[in-house]
């Protein structure tokens, strides 16, 4: 390029740009996707291991509980709302189920199982729904309460030792293998039977999103909830639902991390919630609400669990994992905000 | 509008007599020894001081809180314990050696803060998203250079002093946090900072168009939240002679807590130095109570929740007549 830069260069960089930002305000999505991209080239490239099945068995597997949560709080945050008690309420339900199936019935079937940590995180997230419609506080703030509140309920009320004989339903659900694949270094990798409840999840969410009427009301509520309010969406009840729905899909993540893990420890998945939030933004769901898609919500998740599995492959430590998970999240946010000034 | 201040500060002094009343029912005369208030006094100035931070935050509207608050504590004590050897031996030189401590870990803090506030005030990232993100920066961070263990500072006199012995039966901690909450006070109550930062929360667009430089603004509140945070460092290193990336990871719930009992507006625009000091001190008190009765860590995270969704719930019920008055 000249060293002059005409006005016609600036205009016609200035059109570039906008393009491209245009682009990506239409398809959010691909930011993760060209992250993910970039990501997997560079791993290869440096460490050609990476190039099996096996790692993609691992990577699925490793999705499966942060997608169920991701999805959740994809809903919350299209409504406007950001939700950090899942973990909470994914412990309580997955605690207490195991511990009430395995005292009282210890031949429950896995449907019932999954019934029960369904309804009990639906009526956990309704809980949060209602305070954040009554406290009209931000449902950040709110969750956070929610949040020790469950959490500590769990380990006053319920218990706190480990729980190491699961009830056998959840035991063969979680040894459940669709394929199996021996990996380079000897270990058998398998891809477990549970990547489809994330699968049904994803679609139940998308299609719910995208068909229903309660699925436009989310949106509607989340972008702008005053003119929502004024076309006759009731903004309390969409609440309570995006709320519930989060708490639902937060239970039936606590049984298959039980299920796949053989043991239930109420002290698990503290702690998660933050990179749970940050594969939900880097998907291009905006924190402001409004938007957010499932696609992008998985690439999302996918993405955050690369970053923990194949760092490693290349030599980073992975000591820095949290350090490089913030900086993702840190020019995410700088990305969507820079594409929207400039288109 | 002094009414309502003034409510505020009655009930939050009421409500630490009620806990004093209550240790000296429960728990008798051990409780308000000179020992245990002195032990409690350490104690409230690590809490206190991030709560003044996610205070600042708060008032400046629009959202604003400040997750970060303890991440950046630890990583600024990470720092001074990583670099300060570098330069001072602490042997040698042990006063020089704290000095140089509380300077690092200060700089650390002004940076870390300084990077929240690019983010949101010149970036315009959401505060959520923005501290979200620092405070997993400055905890990876801090990771990855202790390789998450604990480093020991070792037995460094002036330090130690600092952090655990009583002057004049005033633990030193404790001093500096008064003295770092007046000199706030007195900032936000005459400076100009402090009124226009209040103008700024209680209404954005109004204070862009009446010439208050809203990016410069935030940067400085959030800079100011790094600083207190750093000082908080400090503070932590020098009571327990160790830092390390986890200490205190309740901290993030309970300083917002503090704030919101003390009566700090979510929405921005309103809040009292006084305030979150006794509402710190009165949970501080609390916490003590609840361990002078062995009840148990799990039942102390669950009772916090709770409190936190009361506040909310009586500051809903105090506002609402109120706000209908003034408009």
């Amino acid at each position: 390029m000249s060293l002059s830069v005409t006005a016609n260069d600036e205009g016609r960089r200035a059109g570039f740009a906008k393009r491209i930002a245009g682009f990506f305000r239409r398809y959010p999505e691909a930011f993760a996707a060209l992250l993910i991209l970039i990501l997997c080239i560079g791993v290869g490239l440096l460490n050609p291991a990476f190039w099996q099945l096996a790692n993609l068995f691992d990577i699925l597997r490793g999705s499966v509980v942060r997608g169920l949560f991701a999805l959740g709080v994809l809903m919350v945050l299209a409504a406007g709302g950001l939700d950090v008690s899942f973990s909470a309420i994914a412990a309580l339900v997955m605690y207490a189920v195991t511990k009430a199936v395995t005292l009282f019935a210890p031949d429950t079937g896995m449907v019932l199982i999954f019934i029960m940590s369904a309804v009990g995180g639906a009526l956990l997230g309704a809980i949060n729904g209602v305070l954040v419609n009554a406290l009209k506080a931000p449902s950040l703030i709110v969750t956070i309460g929610t949040q020790y509140a469950y959490r500590g309920f769990l380990l006053t009320f319920i218990g706190t030792a480990l729980f190491m004989n699961i009830p056998p339903a959840m035991d063969h659900f979680g040894q459940w293998s669709l394929m199996s694949r021996t990996a380079e270094n000897g270990f058998t990798v398998q891809l477990p039977g549970f990547v489809l409840v994330l699968a049904v999840a994803a679609l139940a969410t998308w299609a719910m999103l995208r068909f229903t009427l309660i699925g436009r009301a989310v949106y509607a509520v989340g972008g702008r909830p005053d003119i929502a309010e004024r076309l006759g969406y009731r903004v309390s009840s969409v609440q309570l639902f995006v709320f519930a729905w989060a708490g639902m899909l937060a239970g039936v993540a606590g049984i298959i991390h039980v299920s796949s893990n053989r043991l239930a420890n109420p002290f698990d998945l503290a702690g998660i919630e933050l990179s749970v939030i940050a594969a939900v933004i880097l998907g291009g769901a905006r924190i402001t609400g409004g938007s957010g898609s499932v696609l992008g919500t998985l690439l999302g998740v996918v993405l955050i669990t690369l970053v923990s599995n194949v760092l490693i492959l290349i030599g980073i430590p992975s000591a820095w994992q949290t350090a490089i998970l913030g900086l993702f999240i840190l020019s995410a946010g700088v990305f969507f905000v820079l594409q929207k000034r400039w288109s | 509008m002094n009414r309502q201040l003034d409510g505020q500060l009655g009930f939050l002094v009421g409500v630490n007599v009620l806990i004093l009343a209550a240790a000296l029912v429960f728990v008798g005369g051990s409780f308000v020894n000179l020992f245990n208030f002195q032990s409690m006094g350490a104690q409230v100035p690590e809490l206190g001081l991030l709560s003044l931070g996610v205070m600042l935050a708060m008032i400046s509207g629009n959202g604003g809180i400040d997750l970060s608050g303890i991440a950046l504590a630890n990583l600024s004590g990470v720092m001074a314990v990583l670099l300060v050897p570098l330069m001072v031996s602490p042997d040698a030189a042990p006063v020089a050696y704290t000095l140089s401590f509380a300077f690092v870990a200060l700089v650390a803090g002004c940076l870390g803060g300084a990077l929240n506030g690019l983010l949101i005030g010149y970036a315009g990232l959401t505060p959520i998203i923005a501290t979200l993100g620092t405070q997993l920066l400055f905890t990876g961070i801090a990771v990855g250079l202790t390789g998450g263990s604990a480093e020991t500072l070792g037995y460094i006199v002036p330090m130690d002093d600092f952090g655990n012995m009583p002057f004049w039966g005033v633990p030193l901690p404790f001093a500096l946090f008064i003295a770092v909450a007046s000199l706030l006070a007195v900032i936000l109550r005459f400076a100009g900072f402090g009124k226009r930062l209040f103008l700024l929360g209680s209404n954005p667009t109004a204070a862009f168009f009446a010439g208050i430089p809203v990016r410069r603004m935030l940067f400085t509140t959030y800079m100011l939240a790094g600083v207190l945070a750093s000082v908080a460092g400090f503070i932590i290193a020098a009571r327990t002679s160790s830092v390390k990336w986890d200490y205190g990871t309740s901290y993030v719930l309970v300083a917002i807590l503090v704030v919101v009992m003390a009566g700090v507006r979510p929405a921005g625009g309103y809040g009292r130095v006084i305030c979150v000091v006794l509402s710190a001190i009165a949970l501080q008190m609390l916490s003590s109570l609840f361990n002078f009765m062995s009840i148990s860590n799990f039942f102390r995270d669950c009772a916090w929740g709770l409190l936190l969704l009361l506040f909310l719930a009586s500051a809903r019920i105090d506002l609402t007549p109120y706000r209908r008055v003034r408009s």
